[in-house]
C-alpha cells in the first residue's frame, strides 16, 4: 500500500509541475500587444486646424449635425466643397438672415429639413469655421473618426482564447499521465511476477459497512448528522423559495447599464427619474431613451466587446427605433409606437409596501446600495435577495440623515435624549414597525 | 362467539320465507347499485382510448409539471410609457376638480387618480355650495368600471358606428314631416347645455325640451316661480340660523338635491353655551328627524295641518284647520321658538305641494330668515311633473315624431311606465343617450351610449352665480359620445364640447383665467340683489311686501292646507341614503351599504308603526342564525299592487307607511344587484304620498340587517348624552363621569396611571394620531363609510354574506332607538331596576325600542387602543402596536386564528371568510378587470382566511410624513387626514396628531365633551368620542 501511496503523490508531483509549466507559459500570450498608431495633426488640405475645429465641432454642432450621416441637420463632409467659403460664413453665423433674404440656396436647404432653423453662431470668427471645416472634411478612414485626433490603444484581449487552450492541454497532459501510470504499473506486475515476486495476501476484514453497521454509537452519531444536515438544507433550500437573488432575464432589448451608468458615468435618476418623488422608481419611458438618442444612432467601435459587437449594439439602438416608432433616414417620429415590454427584476410581493423616494430623496441612500454594481452590469440582475431580514438589517444598522431636515429636527432631539445616542438608526426612528411597510 | 343467541336484525327475519332476508344475505343492498350511471356502458368503456393506466400516467405527469412549473416565480412584465404624460409620475396620484350632475346627485368634487385611473372621490374645498360629497357620489368612482355598461352605440341590439349612427338619425330627424321633436332629459342646470340645447331648436323646427326629474320637486319649482318668477329651489344656509323648523322636509338626506349637512352642524356643535335647536315634523323617520332634538310625528295629511297652523302662529294670518290637539301644543312650541329667534329661524317642508311649499316662502319671507337668500336659487332640479304628463300623452297620441331620451330612464321611473312604452312604439325615432341598456334603452331604436361623468365635459351652475366644471379624468373607456358631443354634430357645429363650454364661458368667467376655474373646479360669481332694486324702483313707499297684488294667495293656499283631510293609511316614498333614486344600482358598494335608518342592506322594504303592524299581523323577527326576518304586505295605490317586505320602524307615524324608490330595477344590471321592489310603480303623478291600502302577504323575507339589537338597554356610557341646560350648568363629572375602579378602597379613575394593569407606551416622541368624533355633528350620513370602502380596497360580500354578519366594513355606525321617550329615561329606569322579577320584565321591555324614540348615531371603527387586548392574544404576533398610536395588523403574518376579534370589545375586526376577489361566487367589481381598476394600489388586497380592520389609513398619515420629510418642513395641523375624516362634510370627524399641543385634535381631546367608548375596560383608545347634547330648552 506504501508503494501505492507513494506513487500517488509522485503523479500528483507530476502533475503540479505540469500546471506550473502552463502557467508560465501564459503570459508569453498575454504580452502581445498591438503597435500604437501615430497620430496625425497635420494641416488639412482645407486649411485649418483639424484638432481646434474637432473641439469646436464637439461643442457647438455635434448636437445637431454629423460628418457622415444626416441628423437633425445635414450631414457635414464635403460641405466645403459644395458651397464657397463666403457663403458658409454667413450661414453659420446667421442662417435665419440668409433665409429671410431669399437665398436660393439657403431656403431650398431649409425647406430639406423641414423648417428646422439652425441656431446663429455670430460668437465664430472665420477662422473658427475654417477650423470646423478642415475637421469635418477629414474623409472616412478605415479606423473612423479617432484615427485622425489621436490614438486609442487597442487592447487584444487573448484570454479567453489562451484558457480554453491550456485547459484543453492539461486535459491531454492528464490523459496521457494516466495512460503512462496504468502501462508502468502493468510492466512492475508482470516484472514481479516473472522474477516470482510474491504478493503478501491481504487479511479479511469485516467489510467497513458492516463495521458501522455493528458500531451502534457510529450509527447514532452520524444519523443524527445526517438528520441535521439534512434539515440544514432544506431549511436553506426553503427559505431561497420566492428569493431570486440574481435573477437575470433577457430583456426585450439588450440594455447595458455598463454603458449607460459605468462608461457615459449617466447619473441614475437622470432616467429613473420617478425615484425622487414616487414608490416607484419608474422604468424610463422611451422619450426619455430619445433625449440622447435621437443623436446616437450607433455606438463608438470602442464600445464594441468580444462578446458584444457594435452591429450588436447598433441593432439594440435600432430596436428602440422602432418601438419609438423613430425613423432615421426622415430624423421624425412616424407615430407608430410599439411599448417596450421589460421584464421586472426586483419584485416585491403585494403586501410590502416600498417607496423610493424616501429611501433616494430623504435618506439620500445610493441606488447601489440595494441594487448593487449596476454601472458594471452589462446584463441587469437582481443583486440583494429582498427578504425582509435583508431590510430589516438595514434599517437596524443605518443611521438616519435628520441633518439640514426641518421634519427631524424635534424628533432627534427627543429621540436622541430618549436612548442616549447621537445618532439614530431607522429602527430608532420606528423603522422596524411592522404597519411601517405592511398595510 | 359463545353464546348461541340470535340477533334479530329487524321483523323482516321472523318470516322465514322473506325475499328481503333472502336477497340480504346474498348482497348488502336490496337494489342494485346503478354503476352504470357513474361508470357508463361497458361498450363504451371499452371503446375509449384512454386505459387506467394511460389515465394515471397523465395526472403523474400533470402533478410533476404543475410542481415544476410552480418552483419558478412568474415572469413579471414592466411596460413604461412610449412618451411619458408630463404630469403623469407612476405612483404619484394627480387630483382634478370636476362635478358630478347626473339629474339627482349634483356636488362639486375632486378626483383622485393613479397613473390615470380615477380611484378615489374627495370633497371640493373650494366649493362654496355642494362641495359635499354624500355616499353616492363617493361610490360614483367605481361605477364608472361598470361591467355592464355599453361599450359602443347601438341600434336595436346591434351594434352601430357613430358615423353611420348619426347619418341615419340625422336623415330620420329631417324626415319627420312637421311633427314634435321632443328632448326628454335629466336637470342639466348647465349653462352651455341649455345654449346647445337652444341650438339646436333653431336647427330643427319644432322642438320642445321637457326635463324631467325621476323623483320630482315640481310644486317646489312652481311656488318658487308663482312668488319669485324664476323656477328654481329656494336655497338655504343653515349655518346662519339658530332654530330650524323641518316639516318633512329630509334636508340632511336628498331633499332639494341635498348638501346642507355641513351648514347645519356647524349650529349642532355647542359653543359658548349655544347650539342650534331643530325641530321635525315627519312620519317615516329619517335622517333629519333622527337628529332632531325634537321629532313630532304627524302623517302627510297632518303635515299639511301642522303647516298651516304655524303659519298662522307665526304671521298671525291664515287658520288653522282640526289639528290634533297634542300636534297642535307641539306646533305652538315650534311657533314660539320661531318668533323667539326672530330672522335666526328658518322653516322648510318637504310636502309636495305648491300651496305648502307657498307657506314655507312666505313663512321665511315674514320672519326674513337669514338662511334664506333669494337671490340664488338652486337650479339642480327643474323637472316639471305636467309636461312629462302632457308628453305621454302627446306620444300615445302619435303627435311626437322623435323622442331624445337624455340621463333619464323613465320606463323604470315612470308610474305609467306602460303607457310609456306604449306611447314609445308611435314615435317614428326613439334615440337613449345612456350609459346602460336600461329599461328605456332597450326599447328605444337607436342607444347613442353617453360616458360616465369622470369622462365627460361640462359645466353646472348649481345656484345663480355658483357655477362648476365638469373635466374628464381619464379617456373613454369604451366607445362612447357625451350627449352634448352628439347634439353639437347633430345641429352641423364641428367644436369639440370642451371648446364649446370654453366659448360660452367667456362670458361667465370674468376676470378668472379659464385654467384657473377648471384647477378650481368652481366659480362664484356675486350676484346683485337684483329683487331689491327691482323693488326699489317698482314699490312705492309705506307698501308692505306681503300685500304684493301680483303675488300668490298664500292666505288661500293655508286655508286649502288647514283643511287637508286624510283617507286611511298614507304612504310616504322617500329615497334611501344609499341607492337615491337607482341610477347607481349596480355598483355593489351602494348596495352593501346599510341604511343609516334601519341598518339594512340590499333592499328596500315598507317602514310600518309597531301599532299599525300590529293590526294587520305584521311581523318582524330575528331568527336562530342571528338574522333578521319580515312579513311581506301588498300595498295598492289606485289598483296597482306592489308586495315588499316589512320592517317595523320606531318613529313612524301612526298611519304612515314608507317605501324607498331606487331598487327594484332589472334591465342593465347583474343579477345580484336586481334586489327589491320597483315603488316608482306607486308614484302616481310623481307625488311620494299616496294614499293606500295594506294587506298582509304571504311568505317571509329575509333580510341583511347588519344590526339587530336596537335600544342601548340603558348603557348609558357608550353614547353619553346630556342635555344643553345640564351642559351649561352643570359639572362636567355630572354629564361626563369617567368611570372608577377601587384599589385599596380608593376610588380611582380608570384612566389613573394608578389602576393601570399595563405598562404604559411612551407616545411622546413623534406623532400620535387621534380621531375624534363628534355626537352632535355627525349626522349618519354614510359618506365616511363609502369613502373607507374605497380608499381601503374593503371588499363587498353580498346579500347572503351580509345576512350571516360577515361584513367586511371597517367603519361601521351604529344606530341606537332609545326604548323610553329619550335616552335619559333609558338610564333611569336602568338604575331603577332591582330583584329578578323587575330585572327580567324590565330588561325584556328595554329591547324594545319606543314608538317615538330618540335616535343617536355613532361611527365605530377600531379604535387603535393604547392598551389593546387584541394585540395580547395574536399567537403569531400579527397585530402590534406602532408609536403612532396606530394598530398595526400585518395581513401576511396573520393565520386566521380569529381570537384578536374574539378578544376585542368593540367588535371591529372583519374576518375573510372567503376569498373576495377573483372569485366568481363574489361577482361583484373585484372579479372583472374593469372592477379592479378601482383598488388603491397602495393598499394590499387581502386573502381568505386573515383578519383585517381600520388601519387609520396608515397609508395616508405615511405619505403625509413622508412628503413633508423629502420638503425637509414641519408638518401643519390638519395635513393629516383618514378617508373617513376627509369624507366627513359635518365635520364630526377630526384627524390629527395629539402631540402637536395646538392642533384641533389635541384641543379635542381636552375637551370637557371627550370620553372613550367603553372607558371602563381600560383600553385607553386613540379614538374619542364627544358627548352628545341635546337642546332640549323650550322657548
Amino acid at each position: 500500500m506504501k508503494q501505492v501511496k507513494y506513487r500517488n503523490s509522485a503523479s500528483k508531483l507530476l502533475l503540479l509541475g505540469t500546471v506550473f509549466l502552463f502557467s508560465l507559459m501564459n503570459p508569453v500570450f498575454a504580452q502581445e500587444e498591438a503597435a500604437t498608431t501615430e497620430a496625425a495633426t497635420a494641416e488639412s488640405a482645407t486649411g485649418g486646424d483639424v484638432a481646434k475645429g474637432e473641439a469646436l465641432f464637439k461643442s457647438l454642432c455635434a448636437a445637431c449635425h454629423k460628418r457622415y450621416k444626416k441628423m437633425t441637420g445635414p450631414a457635414l463632409f464635403g460641405v466645403a466643397d459644395k458651397y464657397e467659403r463666403e457663403w458658409i460664413y454667413s450661414w453659420v453665423k446667421n442662417s435665419a438672415a440668409m433665409i429671410a433674404s431669399g437665398d436660393a440656396r439657403a431656403v431650398a436647404i431649409y425647406e430639406e429639413y423641414k423648417r428646422t432653423p439652425m441656431n446663429a453662431f455670430p460668437q465664430l470668427t472665420n477662422t473658427d469655421i475654417d477650423n470646423i471645416l478642415a475637421y469635418v472634411m477629414v474623409p472616412k478612414g478605415p479606423s473612423g473618426p479617432t484615427g485622425v485626433t489621436g490614438t486609442t490603444p487597442t487592447v487584444v484581449d487573448n484570454s479567453g482564447a489562451s484558457t480554453t487552450l491550456i485547459l484543453g492541454a492539461l486535459v491531454l497532459v492528464f490523459l496521457m499521465l494516466v495512460v503512462v501510470l496504468f502501462l508502468v504499473n502493468k510492466t512492475l506486475r508482470s516484472f514481479a511476477e516473472a522474477n516470482g515476486v510474491e504478493f503478501a495476501e491481504e487479511e479479511v476484514r469485516t467489510p467497513i459497512w458492516k463495521a458501522f453497521v455493528q458500531n451502534q454509537f457510529l450509527v447514532l452519531v452520524s444519523a443524527i448528522f445526517v438528520l441535521l444536515a439534512s434539515g440544514y438544507f432544506v431549511y436553506g433550500y426553503l427559505m431561497q423559495v420566492g428569493v431570486d437573488q440574481g435573477y437575470m432575464p433577457i430583456q426585450p432589448i439588450h440594455y447595458s447599464h455598463k454603458i449607460h451608468a459605468g462608461d457615459n458615468k449617466i447619473e441614475c435618476k437622470y432616467c429613473h427619474s420617478s425615484a425622487r418623488v414616487s414608490k416607484h422608481s419608474g422604468i424610463p419611458s422611451l422619450n426619455v431613451c430619445m433625449n440622447c438618442h435621437k443623436s446616437i444612432a450607433e455606438v463608438a467601435e470602442s464600445t464594441a466587446t468580444d462578446e458584444y459587437s457594435k452591429e450588436f449594439y447598433d441593432g439594440e439602438i435600432k430596436k428602440l427605433y422602432k418601438a419609438v416608432g423613430w425613423d432615421e433616414a426622415e430624423q421624425a417620429y412616424t407615430g407608430k409606437t410599439e411599448p417596450v415590454k421589460w421584464v421586472r427584476i426586483h419584485n416585491l410581493p403585494d403586501f410590502a409596501y416600498f417607496n423610493h423616494s424616501q429611501h433616494v430623496s430623504v435618506a439620500g441612500v445610493e441606488c447601489q446600495t440595494c441594487h448593487g454594481p449596476v454601472e458594471e452590469m452589462e446584463i441587469m440582475y437582481q443583486h440583494a435577495p429582498l427578504t425582509m431580514g435583508w431590510c430589516i438589517n438595514c434599517h437596524r444598522e443605518t443611521n438616519v440623515k435628520v441633518e439640514g431636515n426641518e421634519y427631524y429636527e424635534k424628533i432627534h432631539a427627543e429621540l436622541s435624549k430618549k436612548y442616549g445616542v447621537d445618532k439614530l438608526t431607522a429602527a430608532q426612528m420606528g423603522g422596524l414597525e411592522c404597519g411601517k411597510c405592511h398595510y | 362467539m359463545s353464546s348461541n343467541k340470535k340477533y334479530w336484525k329487524s321483523v323482516e327475519e321472523l318470516n322465514e320465507n322473506s325475499s328481503i332476508v333472502e336477497t340480504l344475505q346474498q348482497n348488502e343492498f336490496v337494489q342494485e347499485i346503478p354503476t352504470d350511471e357513474f361508470l357508463g356502458d361497458k361498450s363504451s368503456l371499452e371503446n375509449s382510448s384512454t386505459t387506467r393506466r394511460d389515465f394515471l400516467k397523465y395526472v403523474g405527469f400533470s402533478t410533476a409539471a404543475a410542481s415544476l412549473a410552480a418552483c419558478e416565480g412568474p415572469v413579471i412584465k414592466s411596460i413604461p410609457y412610449v412618451v411619458q404624460p408630463d404630469r403623469i409620475v407612476p405612483g404619484v396620484a394627480n387630483y382634478y376638480a370636476t362635478t358630478i350632475a347626473d339629474g339627482f346627485d349634483f356636488a362639486s368634487v375632486l378626483i383622485k387618480t393613479r397613473e390615470g385611473r380615477p380611484i378615489k372621490v374627495e370633497n371640493n374645498n373650494l366649493a362654496t355650495s355642494n362641495g359635499e360629497a354624500n355616499a353616492r357620489v363617493h361610490a360614483s368612482v367605481l361605477s364608472l368600471y361598470d361591467s355592464s355598461r355599453l361599450k359602443g352605440p347601438k341600434k336595436g341590439a346591434e351594434d352601430i358606428s357613430w358615423s353611420e349612427l348619426d347619418k341615419e338619425v340625422g336623415a330620420k330627424l329631417n324626415g319627420l314631416g312637421g311633427k314634435k321633436i321632443v328632448l326628454l332629459t335629466q336637470t342639466f342646470a348647465s349653462p352651455s347645455t341649455s345654449k346647445l340645447i337652444a341650438e339646436f331648436k333653431a336647427k330643427y323646427a319644432n322642438v320642445s325640451q321637457v326635463v324631467y326629474d325621476s323623483v320630482s320637486y315640481s310644486e317646489a319649482l312652481d311656488a318658487y316661480e308663482m312668488m319669485y318668477g324664476e323656477r328654481a329651489l329656494a336655497d338655504y344656509d343653515f349655518s346662519k340660523v339658530n332654530t330650524v323648523v323641518s316639516i318633512a322636509a329630509d334636508f340632511l338626506g336628498d331633499w332639494q338635491g341635498g348638501g346642507y349637512d355641513g351648514g347645519y352642524a356647524q349650529g349642532r356643535v355647542p359653543k359658548n353655551g349655544k347650539m342650534s335647536k331643530h325641530i321635525q315634523f315627519e312620519a317615516n323617520m329619517s335622517l333629519s328627524g333622527a337628529n332632531a332634538d325634537n321629532r313630532i310625528q304627524a302623517t302627510p295629511t297632518q303635515q299639511k295641518q301642522v303647516l298651516a297652523a304655524l303659519y298662522k302662529y307665526v304671521t298671525g294670518a291664515g287658520s288653522k284647520g282640526a289639528l290634533d290637539a297634542t300636534l297642535d301644543a307641539e306646533v305652538v312650541k315650534a311657533a314660539k321658538h320661531i318668533q323667539k329667534a326672530g330672522s335666526n329661524a328658518v322653516v322648510v317642508s318637504g310636502i309636495q305641494d305648491v300651496d305648502a311649499q307657498l307657506l314655507v316662502l312666505a313663512i321665511n319671507k315674514h320672519i326674513n330668515s337669514k338662511a334664506f337668500n333669494e337671490n340664488t336659487p338652486r337650479k339642480i332640479r327643474q323637472g316639471n311633473s305636467k309636461a312629462v304628463a302632457q308628453l305621454v300623452k302627446d306620444m300615445n297620441a302619435g303627435r311626437v315624431g322623435a323622442l331624445l331620451i337624455a340621463g333619464v330612464n323613465p320606463v323604470y321611473s315612470l308610474p305609467n311606465a306602460q303607457e310609456f312604452k306604449d306611447g314609445l312604439e308611435k314615435v317614428d325615432l326613439s334615440v337613449a343617450f345612456s350609459m346602460h341598456n336600461d329599461e328605456t334603452a332597450s326599447v328605444c331604436n337607436y342607444i347613442a351610449t353617453t360616458p360616465h361623468y369622470l369622462e365627460s365635459w361640462g359645466d353646472v351652475e348649481l345656484k345663480k352665480g355658483s357655477y362648476s366644471l365638469m373635466q374628464p379624468t381619464i379617456r373613454p373607456l369604451f366607445d362612447t359620445r357625451q350627449f352634448q358631443e352628439t347634439l353639437l354634430k347633430w345641429t352641423g357645429n364641428s367644436a369639440s364640447y370642451n371648446d364649446y363650454i370654453k366659448d360660452a364661458w367667456t362670458g361667465v368667467l370674468g376676470g378668472t383665467s379659464w385654467s384657473q376655474a377648471l384647477h378650481d373646479g368652481v366659480l362664484v360669481k356675486p350676484i346683485l340683489p337684483k329683487e331689491s332694486l327691482e323693488e326699489a324702483i317698482n314699490t312705492p313707499e309705506g307698501e308692505v311686501v306681503e300685500e304684493t297684488p301680483a303675488g300668490p294667495n298664500v292666505g288661500a293656499a293655508a286655508r286649502r292646507l288647514a283643511t287637508a283631510k286624510a283617507n286611511g293609511l298614507e304612504l310616504t316614498l322617500y329615497t334611501k341614503t344609499a341607492l337615491g333614486d337607482g341610477q347607481q344600482a349596480n355598483n355593489p358598494w351602494l348596495q352593501e351599504m346599510p341604511d343609516p335608518i334601519t341598518r339594512a342592506s340590499w333592499d328596500n322594504y315598507l317602514t310600518i308603526s309597531r301599532a299599525d303592524a300590529e293590526s294587520l299581523g305584521l311581523i318582524n323577527e330575528n331568527v336562530a342564525n342571528g338574522a333578521l326576518n319580515g312579513s311581506y304586505a301588498t300595498v295598492t295605490v289606485n289598483g296597482v299592487n306592489v308586495t315588499a317586505p316589512v320592517i317595523i320602524q320606531p318613529g313612524q307615524a301612526k298611519g304612515s307607511v314608507g317605501l324607498a324608490l331606487g331598487y327594484g330595477k332589472t334591465a342593465g344590471l347583474k343579477e345580484e344587484m336586481q334586489v327589491g321592489v320597483n315603488a316608482f310603480a306607486l308614484y302616481q303623478n310623481q307625488n311620494a304620498v299616496q294614499p293606500v291600502t295594506l294587506a298582509k302577504a304571504e311568505g317571509t323575507h329575509e333580510f341583511a340587517c347588519v344590526q339587530l339589537h336596537n335600544t342601548l338597554m340603558g348603557r348609558g356610557d357608550i353614547i353619553k348624552e346630556t342635555t344643553l341646560e345640564i351642559f351649561n350648568t352643570k359639572d362636567k363629572h355630572v354629564w361626563n363621569a369617567v368611570p372608577e375602579v377601587s384599589k385599596n378602597h380608593i376610588e380611582y379613575e380608570v384612566t389613573s396611571p394608578e389602576v393601570d394593569l399595563w405598562d404604559e407606551f411612551d407616545r411622546s416622541v413623534g406623532h400620535h394620531f387621534n380621531l375624534s368624533i363628534d355626537l352632535n355633528a355627525c349626522t349618519g350620513c354614510g359618506a365616511c363609510v363609502i369613502a373607507c370602502h374605497a380608499e381601503n380596497n374593503v371588499p363587498v360580500v353580498g346579500k347572503s354574506e351580509m345576512r350571516r354578519s360577515r361584513d367586511m366594513h371597517w367603519l361601521r355606525i351604529d344606530r341606537y332607538y332609545s326604548s323610553q321617550e329619550s335616552f335619559e329615561g333609558d338610564n333611569a329606569k336602568k338604575d331603577a331596576i332591582s330583584g329578578l322579577g323587575s330585572s327580567l320584565s324590565e330588561f325584556g321591555e328595554m329591547e324594545v325600542p319606543s314608538d317615538n324614540p330618540e335616535v343617536a348615531f355613532q361611527p365605530v371603527m377600531c379604535q387603535h387602543c393604547n392598551h389593546a387586548p387584541c394585540e395580547t392574544v395574536c399567537p403569531v404576533a400579527a397585530t402590534s402596536h406602532g408609536r403612532q398610536g396606530q394598530n398595526h395588523m400585518a395581513y401576511n403574518r396573520c393565520v386566521g386564528t380569529r381570537y384578536c376579534a374574539n378578544n376585542c370589545p368593540y367588535k371591529v375586526r372583519r374576518f375573510n371568510w372567503f376569498l373576495y376577489n377573483e372569485n366568481d361566487e363574489f361577482d361583484y367589481h373585484m372579479n372583472n378587470d374593469l372592477g379592479r381598476m378601482v383598488i388603491n394600489p397602495d393598499v394590499t388586497v387581502r386573502s381568505r382566511g386573515v383578519m383585517e380592520k381600520c388601519s387609520m389609513c396608515i397609508q395616508m398619515t405615511q405619505k403625509t410624513i413622508l412628503d413633508a420629510k423629502r420638503d425637509g418642513r414641519v408638518i401643519k395641523d390638519g395635513e393629516f387626514q383618514t378617508a373617513c375624516s376627509a369624507a366627513c362634510s359635518s365635520g364630526a370627524m377630526t384627524f390629527g396628531d395629539i402631540n402637536d399641543k395646538d392642533s384641533k385634535v389635541a384641543k379635542l381631546k381636552e375637551d370637557n365633551r371627550m370620553y372613550h367608548l367603553l372607558e371602563h375596560v381600560g383600553t385607553k383608545p386613540n379614538v374619542m368620542y364627544q358627548t352628545k347634547v341635546r337642546n332640549t330648552t323650550e322657548a
